[in-house]
Order: structure tokens, then sequence, then C-alpha cells
């Protein structure tokens, strides 16, 4: 009966389905992506320090965004995403007149950018600041030692948590429903009502989450790795400098 | 006698309320090895990371080619001047030993990657790493790193050196590695501010030795009368702990 009812779900409703996932996954990827633009933005600069050279402007514009910063991430991790969601779109509704999609990539975006920035932020403070000081001795700015040496080491310690955002952004993008986009949870309610076979829709609903962030788990997991393997091994040694590959990135002539 | 191209004139500097320069000086002239040496938290490193401003002195002037560095407009012009050598190495861990010679380069003196790579494989070679120029830097060992290290500040032409216990987190079999390495700068005449443990090193290289005790300045000197003719009895006391250890 069951597995019957499954098979006949899937068969009458598998384009409903398929455009549920595909919301899903345009959400929760846009949402991750630009969650993690706000998070590095919004994380770098609360984990940057003044130093002595920075003169009581840079101070000033430092504490005032700081105290921004605070009151962002307390509003977005302090309250469901769902009560987000719904502010959001019907209190901007008036004003801008936008789709429930695009609401509801903003809201997933500013809520994820709230996670991430503090992500972002204790990768970074996990930097050893021996590299700091060696950039900094070195004669770089402010600017090149971060973007060019200690963000990428932030984010290389930080990226378990960055690709669990993606996973939780996958599943959590359901409450989105709320404001009825067609994402995967709406979809299977939708079904689920018109065929009152509930538990089989719902079961086919959990089997695809479950499937769609085992993928995204799967991924991750091969990017970590190979992050890994390239950092242990950068290339075998000893080599000579005439042989293109063993410069990694840069190639030497030869003389 | 040639100028002093170094001027350090009584700088004081307190972390809080641990006053860790009490009012130190010294000079160092064009091609001189000044060793800094003393016990733990007698203020050396402290006042090495003043020469290059990773410190800004409470108090005191520090002249460096006639420029007043603690009132320069550019900090990062001046730093890329003056090398210095960590004793933790602190090469970058998200770059190969190349690109770590690179890089700086490239953003500081904006140096095309063509000549970067040149000068990087060129400091290399000098400090005998030429052929690990693709390896990751976790791969390499102690006394790599450093020697790494040294070709990465020396790839910026500086004008002076700066060794903050370069062979401290070393062990004991890649100590000597780096002295020579260190030796030959030497030899070539490059100006060295070193902060060491390695009496016997500071002995044989260094042109003037001073000797640091609670933040001051107790004795400087040429090697033979800090080490075989020590006027001060902390020099002697410190001497004496350090050569029997």
């Amino acid at each position: 009966m069951f597995v019957q009812n499954c098979a006949e779900i899937l068969g009458k409703y598998w384009s409903s389905l398929l455009l549920g996932v595909r919301t899903t996954l345009v959400v929760s990827l846009l949402g991750t992506a630009f969650g993690l633009i706000l998070g590095l933005l919004v994380g770098g600069l609360r984990a940057a320090r003044l130093d002595y050279t920075a003169g009581p402007a840079a101070r000033f514009f430092k504490k005032l965004f700081d105290g921004i910063a605070n009151i962002y991430i307390t509003i977005f991790r302090g309250t469901p995403m769902m009560v987000q969601a719904v502010f959001i779109y019907y209190a901007l509704l008036n004003v801008i007149h936008w789709s429930t999609l695009v609401a509801a990539i903003f809201v997933i975006s500013i809520n994820t950018g709230a996670y991430m920035a503090e992500i972002i932020r204790s990768g970074i403070q996990a930097v050893d600041p021996g590299q700091t000081e060696a950039a900094r001795s070195l004669g770089m700015s402010n600017a090149q030692t971060m973007f060019g040496v200690v963000l990428p080491q932030a984010i290389r310690n930080a990226f378990p948590a960055i690709g669990n955002e993606l996973v939780v952004n996958i599943k959590d993008s359901s409450v989105l429903m709320i404001i009825s986009i067609t994402e995967l949870m709406f979809q299977a309610k939708s079904i689920a009502g018109s065929t009152f076979h509930f538990t089989e829709t719902y079961f086919l609903e959990a089997s695809i989450y479950l499937i769609l962030t085992s993928i995204a788990s799967f991924i991750l997991n091969r990017i970590e790795r190979n992050m890994n393997r390239q950092e242990r091994t950068n290339v075998s040694l000893p080599m000579s400098d005439t042989d293109p590959r063993s410069i990694g990135y840069v190639r030497v002539r030869k003389k | 006698m040639a100028e002093p191209i170094v001027e350090i004139r009584d700088v004081h500097k307190s972390f809080g309320s641990l006053e860790v320069l009490k009012g130190v000086g010294f000079c160092v002239r064009e091609r001189e090895v000044v060793c800094l040496i003393g016990r733990s938290g007698s203020g050396k490193s402290t006042l090495l990371r003043c020469v290059n401003l990773l410190e800004k002195p409470d108090r005191g002037t520090i002249r460096v080619f006639g420029e007043d560095i603690l009132h320069t407009k550019d900090v990062n012009a001046y730093r890329a001047k003056v090398g210095m050598c960590f004793q933790q190495f602190n090469l970058f861990s998200n770059m190969n030993v190349l690109k770590n010679c690179v890089y700086p380069q490239c953003k500081v003196l904006k140096r095309s990657r063509e000549e970067a790579q040149r000068t990087a494989l060129q400091n290399l070679e000098q400090v005998g790493m030429k052929d690990f120029a693709g390896a990751g830097v976790t791969t390499l060992s102690g006394g790599q790193k450093q020697r790494v290290a040294i070709a990465r500040a020396l790839c910026m032409q500086p004008k002076i050196m700066l060794f903050d216990e370069p062979t401290s987190a070393l062990d004991p079999e890649m100590v000597g590695e780096v002295l020579n390495v260190m030796r030959d700068l030497a030899d070539k005449g490059l100006t060295m501010i070193i902060v060491t443990h390695e009496m016997g090193f500071a002995r044989e290289v260094a042109d003037k030795v001073v000797f640091m005790d609670q933040g001051r300045i107790e004795e400087e000197g040429t090697p033979d009368q800090i080490f075989s003719h020590p006027q001060s009895p902390r020099t002697s006391d410190f001497l004496r702990a350090s050569v029997s250890k």
C-alpha cells in the first residue's frame, strides 16, 4: 500500500517535486553564496584590529561598524528565519514590490550572513598572529595582509563550518514556504493536500531532502580532502627549478 | 668612522604597568653586525620590534638613515627597507616556498612576476633552498623554514636585517645551517641586528655586542670586551650561566 502510494505520487507529481527541488537548490545555494560574501565583509571587518597607525577617523568608523554589526548579528541569529521572512517580505512589499522568490533569497542571505560573519571572524582569529606580523614586517598594507595572507587561511580553517551552512540552508529553506515560494516543502504540502496521502508525501519529501544534503556533504568532503592534500604535498621534493611543474602555479623560464 | 645608520636613543616602552624598556639606546653603523644578548624578558625582542615599528615606543627617538621613523608618514615603505626574521619563521602557510618570496615583492615593490621570481630564486639559492621552490611550507623542517624566511626578507633588498632569536625554535642539529646563512650575510656586508642566545655565534660574527638587563643596556662593546673582559658583574653572571648551560 505504502510503496504503491509513493510510486503513484512520484509518477503523477514528479514535475512539481522537481520544481520544488530546483527552487530549494536555487534559494539555498544563492543564499549561502551571498551569505558568505556578507559574512566575509562583516566578519572580516569585525575581526580587523586597528594598530597604532590608525587615525581617529578610522577608530570612530570601526567602533560604529562594530556596533551595527553586533546589532545585525544579534537580531538575525536571535529570531526565527520564518518570522524574518514574513516580516521582511510584507514590510518591504509596498516599497519595492518584490517577488516572493527574491524576498526568500534576500532573507536567507542576510540570515546566513549573520552566522557566516561569526564563522569568518572566528576563522580569522584562529590564524596565527605571526602571519600578520610577518606580512606587515615585509611592508604589506593592512588590506594586502588581509586579502593575501589572513583571509585565505581563515577560509581554509572555517571551511567545514561554511559548508555546514549550505547543508543547513538546504533543509532550513523549508521555512520559507511561509511566503509561498515553490520550494520542496511548499510543493509537498500542496501534493499532500490534493492526494490526502500525507505520510507517503512527507516520506518522499524527507527522502529527497536527505539525498540533497548527502550529495552536498559528499561534495564538501571531497573539496576539503583536496585542500588538505594540496597543503600536505604541495609538490614532491626535491625537484629542479627548471621543471615548470615544480613551481606550482608559477612557471620558470629556462635560461 | 662612518656615521651610524641606526640611532636608537632613550627608548621607553611599557605594556600596561610593565615597563619593558627603560630608556635604551645604541647605534649601528653601516655593514655592522650587532648582537643583542640578555636574559628572557630583558627587552631585547621588544627593542628589535621597535626598530621595525611592530611596536611603537612610548618615548625616545629612533633614526634610521637620518629619518625619524617614529614620525614617518609611510610605515609600510619604511618596513620594506628593513627585513625581519622571527623565532617562529612565520612563513605564509597558504603559499608555497616560491610564492612566499614572490608575493610580497609583487605587492609591496610592485615588481613584475618575472622579476620577482628571478629575485626569489636567486635568494633561495643563496640560502640553499632553491630546490624546494615548489614545496609547501608545511613539508619543510624548522631550519629550512627559517632559511626560506631569510630569503623572503632578502628579496625585498633590505638595507638592514633584523633577526629575532632566529634559532631558538630549532632542533639543535638545524641551528648550524641557519647560522651559516647568517654568517654568509655578515661576510657580504649586510647590516644586521640580531637577538640571539647563541653566544659562540655572537662572539664570532658580531662587531658589537649589546648586553641588556631588566630593560636597560647594561654593557656594550666588542665581542672581546663583553665576553672576555666584562665590566659589569651582571654581564659576567649572565655569561657564566649561559656558557655553563
